[in-house]
């Protein structure tokens, strides 16, 4: 078994049922624990409902902090987003994500899909700058440099395999696939789970603050 | 052997002109990457060759190998190398049969003992009786003749890598002649079938400098084998543009976009099909249409569907998935109810101690 094999056989197989499984398990597992009902009365009679707007309106810091957090957040949004469009754009992926759920669009083209993934990689290389020149900032743990190397692998390793850089294409490809596989097993697990929690977590901040009458 | 006739005066008797020749010298001084100013050398070493003696072993085969070689339209100098060389021994060709054929192999073997060159194509079954010629194993037969080789040349993927008689689940459990042979020097020059131009040049090679191509780490000849296809295809510019035929009669596929989708193998396949073409240079099938099927590569038969992109994982089935989903729901759902009972537990303790303070 070659290693492009490997990775597009076992590897990639058993790292997708580890995620789906480890999803499933951390979301349930905390959303089942439900928390017990605030008795008290609202201070507002819409307030639980108007609570769900922190999933958006925390979406950008509030005004006071705007000038002090522009960089992180900008460059966030940038990594991000052009993260979500080269998953999502790029035609070998469209194909991968096709061959499991037979959801199929249109891709983009190779340049712009590249661009995406230079500036990926280069907000997610200003980001560790930025939390390993303030650590006070960021009270950083093992687990956090672990998902740092985690995410930056698979970007890596894709542009290395689109432009077969440092080494055969199918290597390269192996390596890309392995990395997201590596990807895949520690996303449950990690602080990656943001991916799902920043909604829940939004809500329930908003629902208390809004319960207890707190400008959101 | 002596007063066999040299391959020059074979080319001449056949009317090729020493112009043609050396046009054919000077394409496959090329494509093997040697220096153009080798090639009015290699014409008169090759030209003043008296026949090599070759023993060609057919085994777990489908013939298209030899076919490639030898049913070309108009005789090629490719095919009159071939022709020139193989007449030892070539089970599927010769005339004769049975003891007689064994006979000849047998003789030319001895007679040319450390010598000779052994070409095989298909691969070798390890269970007993799967395959024999003239009551010997496909087994016994390599394992005898390729004792005294000089070399040995695997011509198409089944000897090189065990090809369609290899794929899952391997009935005869067949094996690569690399895997039974360690101690000569091998080459590899894999397809399905090979190019006709990657075999002579090979043995063009052997003949003009007295020694086996440089190989990759598949063992195959680095001047046939070295480039991607993926890298060298016309269509490429269409994949760049993210233009895709998505079935084989659409527009895409009118207009000659990338076969990507439809399951071209060529960006994991390394071979010369796209530079060299097929019958004489005509084409090659991503030129007509279909994607590349990866033939020069080891397992090519079982790396996913012919018609399933390089991208698919192989992830067979999506209701694997399924059941992972809802393992990690029940998983879940079960740590969940766990740790409510253990909130009540604790609770309920805390208010037991709560009213005994009391
Ligand atoms: S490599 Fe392909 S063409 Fe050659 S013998 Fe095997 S199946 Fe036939
Ligand atoms: S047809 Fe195949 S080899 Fe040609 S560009 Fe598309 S994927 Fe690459």
């Amino acid at each position: 078994m070659s290693l492009l094999e490997f990775a597009r056989g076992p590897a990639i197989h058993w790292s997708l049922i580890i995620l789906t499984v480890g999803i499933l398990w951390r979301l349930l597992g905390v959303l089942a624990l439900t928390r017990g009902a605030d008795l008290s009365r609202p201070r507002d009679a819409f307030g639980n409902f108007k609570g769900y707007r922190t999933v958006f309106s925390r979406s950008w810091p509030a005004g006071e902090f705007t000038t002090a957090t522009m960089f992180q957040t900008s460059v966030a949004y940038v990594f991000h987003l052009s993260t979500l469009i080269v998953v999502f754009g790029v035609t070998p992926h469209i194909e991968f994500i096709t061959g499991l759920t037979g959801w199929a669009w249109p891709g983009l083209p190779n340049a712009v899909g590249v661009g995406f993934g230079v500036m990926a990689l280069g907000s997610l290389l200003a980001m560790i700058l930025r939390r390993l020149s303030k650590p006070a900032v960021y009270c950083s743990n093992t687990g956090d440099f672990i998902t740092w190397v985690l995410v930056a692998l698979p970007l890596l390793t894709g542009l290395l395999a689109f432009g077969h850089l440092g080494a055969r294409y199918e290597t390269l490809l192996a390596l890309h696939i392995l990395s997201v596989c590596a990807l895949f097993i520690w996303f449950p697990f990690s602080k990656l789970m943001h991916a799902f929690w920043f909604v829940f977590s939004r809500a329930q901040s908003g629902i208390v603050y809004a319960h207890k009458g707190v400008r959101i | 052997m002596s007063n066999s006739p040299s391959l020059g005066e074979v080319l001449d008797s056949q009317g090729f002109s020493r112009r043609d020749f050396l046009r054919f010298c000077t394409a496959a001084a090329s494509v093997m990457a040697l220096p153009a100013s080798i090639a009015p050398t290699m014409a008169e070493a090759l030209a003043a060759t008296r026949r090599p003696s070759v023993i060609w072993l057919s085994f777990q085969e489908c013939t298209g190998c030899t076919e490639a070689l030898t049913r070309s339209a108009a005789p090629s100098i490719e095919s009159l190398i071939f022709n020139f060389i193989s007449l030892d021994y070539h089970h599927t060709l010769q005339a004769a049969a049975g003891d007689a054929a064994e006979h000849a192999r047998e003789q030319a073997e001895e007679a040319n003992a450390g010598q000779y060159l052994v070409l095989v194509d298909g691969s070798v079954p390890t269970r007993a009786h799967c395959s024999t010629i003239a009551g010997i194993s496909n087994l016994d037969m390599l394992k005898t003749s390729a004792a005294n080789a000089a070399a040995i040349i695997n011509i198409g993927t089944c000897s090189a890598y065990g090809g369609l008689p290899m794929a899952e689940p391997n009935p005869t459990g067949a094996v690569p002649v690399g895997e039974i042979i360690t101690d000569k020097p091998i080459v590899n020059v894999p397809g399905c079938p090979p190019m006709p131009l990657a075999i002579t040049g090979v043995i063009a090679h052997y003949l003009t400098l007295g020694q086996l191509p440089p190989t990759d780490h598949l063992g195959r000849p680095l001047a046939f084998f070295g480039e991607n296809i993926h890298d060298r295809c016309y269509r490429r510019p269409f994949y760049d543009r993210g233009q895709f035929a998505e079935s084989f009669d659409d527009e895409g596929a009118r207009k000659g976009w990338c076969l990507y989708k439809l399951g071209c193998k060529a960006p994991v396949t390394y071979n010369a099909c796209a530079n060299l073409k097929w019958n004489q240079g005509t084409s090659f099938p991503i030129q007509s249409g279909h994607g590349c099927l990866g033939c020069s590569e080891p397992r090519f038969w079982d790396a996913g569907g012919f018609y399933e992109s390089v991208a698919r994982g192989r992830f067979e089935t999506g209701s694997k998935l399924g059941l992972a989903a809802a393992g990690g729901a029940a998983a879940g759902a079960a740590a969940a109810v766990l740790a409510q009972r253990k909130k009540k537990r604790l609770a309920a303790e805390h208010a037991e101690q709560d009213s005994d303070a009391h």
